[in-house]
């Protein structure tokens, strides 16, 4: 069972290896080690909210105002950051965070509390949460040379050559594989994926576990709308529009059962950088920015059919091999 | 003494059976209708004109018609998120022939085309590998708008000729009712027939309530799915001719987000989002609602992104209402509210 889903993992660890074989072919640049550190940058942010993302699916449930919350809680710490910007770094980081949470929470209470299914709660917050947004800063933006010095040097500040953006996503992967795998919460939490009523029946509180999920992606959306914000110094109400839609694509490529119930972080991790490398790739021969999203919905389809053909195929193997040791 | 319990009970039932039709969804939404009414005419006095009433119809007709078979989607316990990336391939594609000058009827013919090979490239996805409906669509949602921008860019099509704009800003003969509402009021009609008087429409809520149970006493389950996805994006191309005919453009970015506010307009007409339960009337009212109360506050001066919060928080509200009734409705002896 365990060699079946490390098999996936591997196998799209294979799959990015050979684009990046092919792509270098055709482009030496593309092997340099600053591309990829420019890469690592470009999907640290969405590494970390797909992991949010993750345990949202596992549950059987969707997130879609993620990028929603990215923007809201981007543009209260920066506009805070431009009318106070006496306030330490730190004190923001944690303000957005908690903006975040609170964000996380309502969906978690409508999801948990008021019964109503994750798809609709988090359509509607999309929409409330973006709107809040415009409300906030009533459609202007707040631009670079509104932020102070600190704040948008957050992420660049760098380290041994890697930016701190890195070791913040680095930080976030580490503390939720220990959460999901070694805790009992994060292996609840895969138990009510895998089957919600039987999961009650041990004991699993589906409320308490479907409220924490949301909470926890909310968090990081929080941290990303900071680093967000600062990294592309720019903070508007169209901030990380269609996000949702990445992170998505990010857990459907690693592997995660659009079901719920199965699905690794570093599958996860695996495939929003393989989003990373094609987009980097797109770029390096020269093929339009506009073939992006038509590129994205493919690669979400395709993977999907995969995901659920060797799925498929998997439980068939399985149960032929039961029925041969029986 | 359980015997008489349960007598008690049947005349309890009886008594309250009023109460039981005022809770009915289609006559709260009702009273809604017309309290939005009251309100926006107070708020302005352009509100009640027949010619405006009549004009704001154009803004919203267009996803009423996808409303429609999204009625069937969601009954039937899927969704489709698709709906507006549809809507923008076949406006591209139509506004390429229209380029390359081919006449109104090809158009038209293009449109509707495009928007039911779209749906049944969902519909074949969904039933074919047995994926969620929401991954499915939420993939294409993607690639349908994807192609869309890899077509146009940053470019527009505006060149349409002069009879395709009929569709879209027409009205019949010399009244002042527009094409599209007619258009709107006789598919409702065919949809509602289809829905609450044929076997087909049965069928649709037997898979809803249980899809397994559906499959097991003979309803070929997967291809009515396939048809209701097809048929969804039939009415996607069709509100895509209206919509291009009424703006007379087409860029990539059209129609983007309507799928939120078409999804919302269902459930907020009484369309249970887990499957199984609807009504026609119900989702025609609403759609009326959020029409009038988008144009209602569009006269006070409220803008769009402030509206999409309410939208929003409609949605939310219009799902958790239901529950909350649920717990005021008056107990019969088993503590179990009444049906």
């Amino acid at each position: 069972m365990r060699d079946l889903f490390r098999k996936r993992e591997f196998n799209l660890f294979i799959f990015i290896l050979f684009i990046i074989f092919g792509v270098s072919l055709r482009t030496p640049s593309f092997l340099y080690v600053n591309n990829f550190v420019d890469i690592l940058n470009d999907t640290a942010i969405l590494s970390m909210v797909a992991i949010g993302q993750l345990m949202i699916i596992v549950t059987g449930g969707i997130d879609l105002s993620v990028g929603s919350s990215i923007a809201l809680s981007g543009m209260s710490v920066a506009l805070l950051n431009q009318y106070h910007p006496g306030i330490p770094i730190f004190l923001i980081i944690l303000i957005s965070i908690a903006v975040g949470l609170l964000l996380g929470s309502i969906n978690g209470l409508l999801v948990s509390q008021a019964k109503i299914p994750p798809i609709i709660t988090t359509l509607g917050t999309m929409s409330i949460y973006r709107g809040l947004v415009f409300v906030l800063c009533k459609g202007t933006w707040v631009s670079a040379h509104e932020m102070t010095e600190v704040f948008r040097g957050f992420p660049r500040k760098s380290f041994l050559g890697i930016s701190s953006l890195i070791y913040v996503s680095i930080l976030i992967l580490i503390l939720f594989l220990i959460f999901l795998n070694l805790t009992r919460t994060g292996r609840e939490i895969y138990g009510v994926g895998g089957n919600k009523i039987a999961s009650q029946y041990v004991g699993i509180n589906l409320k308490r576990i479907q409220y924490i999920v949301f909470t926890l992606c909310g968090g990081i959306t929080g941290l990303a709308g900071f680093l967000w914000v600062a990294r592309y110094a720019a903070a508007q109400s169209e901030t990380a529009i269609g996000f949702e839609l990445q992170t998505i694509a990010a857990c459907v490529i690693g592997g995660v059962s659009i079901m719920g119930g199965s699905g690794t972080i570093i599958g996860v991790v695996l495939g929003a950088f393989f989003m990373g490398i094609v987009y980097n790739a797109l770029t390096m021969i020269n093929v339009s920015p506009f073939w992006q999203m038509a590129i994205q919905g493919f690669i979400i389809l395709f993977a999907i059919i995969i995901n659920t053909v060797m799925d498929k195929r998997n439980q068939q193997l399985m149960l032929r091999k039961r029925s041969f040791n029986e | 003494m359980n015997k008489d319990n349960s007598i008690l009970d049947i005349k309890k039932n009886r008594k309250i059976s009023l109460l039981n039709v005022i809770w009915q969804w289609e006559i709260i939404l009702f009273f809604i209708f017309i309290m939005v009414i009251i309100i926006n005419s107070n708020l302005s006095p352009y509100f009640l004109d027949y010619t405006n009433l009549m004009n704001t119809t154009f803004n919203f007709i267009e996803k009423a018609i996808i409303a429609l078979p999204m009625m069937f989607v969601i009954i039937c316990g899927d969704i489709d998120i698709s709906v507006a990336s549809i809507i923008a391939l076949s406006s591209v594609f139509m506004g390429m022939a229209s380029q390359a000058g081919v006449n109104t009827f090809g158009l038209v013919a293009i449109g509707l085309f495009t928007g039911s090979a779209a749906g049944f490239l969902n519909g074949f996805i969904i039933t074919k590998f047995g994926i969620p409906a929401i991954a499915v669509t939420l993939g294409s949602m993607s690639l349908f708008r994807g192609i869309a921008y890899v077509i146009l860019g940053d470019k527009a099509f505006t060149k349409y000729p002069v009879s395709f704009a009929y569709f879209g800003q027409g009205y019949i003969g010399n009244t002042m009712i527009p094409f599209e509402l007619v258009l709107f009021f006789i598919l409702a009609t065919i949809f509602g027939i289809i829905l609450h008087r044929t076997t087909m429409g049965r069928k649709v809520f037997a898979i809803g309530n249980n899809s397994t149970a559906a499959r097991f006493s003979g309803i070929p389950v997967n291809r009515i799915r396939l048809i209701i996805f097809t048929i969804t994006g039939l009415c996607s191309g069709l509100a895509s001719i209206l919509l291009t005919s009424r703006i007379g453009s087409t860029r990539p970015n059209i129609a983007s987000g309507w799928e939120l506010e078409i999804i919302t307009t269902v459930v907020l007409g009484g369309v249970a989002i887990t499957g199984g339960n609807g009504n026609i009337f119900g989702v025609i009212i609403s759609i009326f609602i959020i029409g009038f109360l988008k144009f209602g506050m569009g006269l006070i001066n409220i803008p769009g992104k402030v509206m999409t919060i309410i939208i929003g928080l409609l949605l939310i509200l219009a799902i958790m209402l239901p529950q909350l009734l649920e717990r005021l409705k008056p107990k019969n002896s088993f503590g179990h509210a009444k049906k």
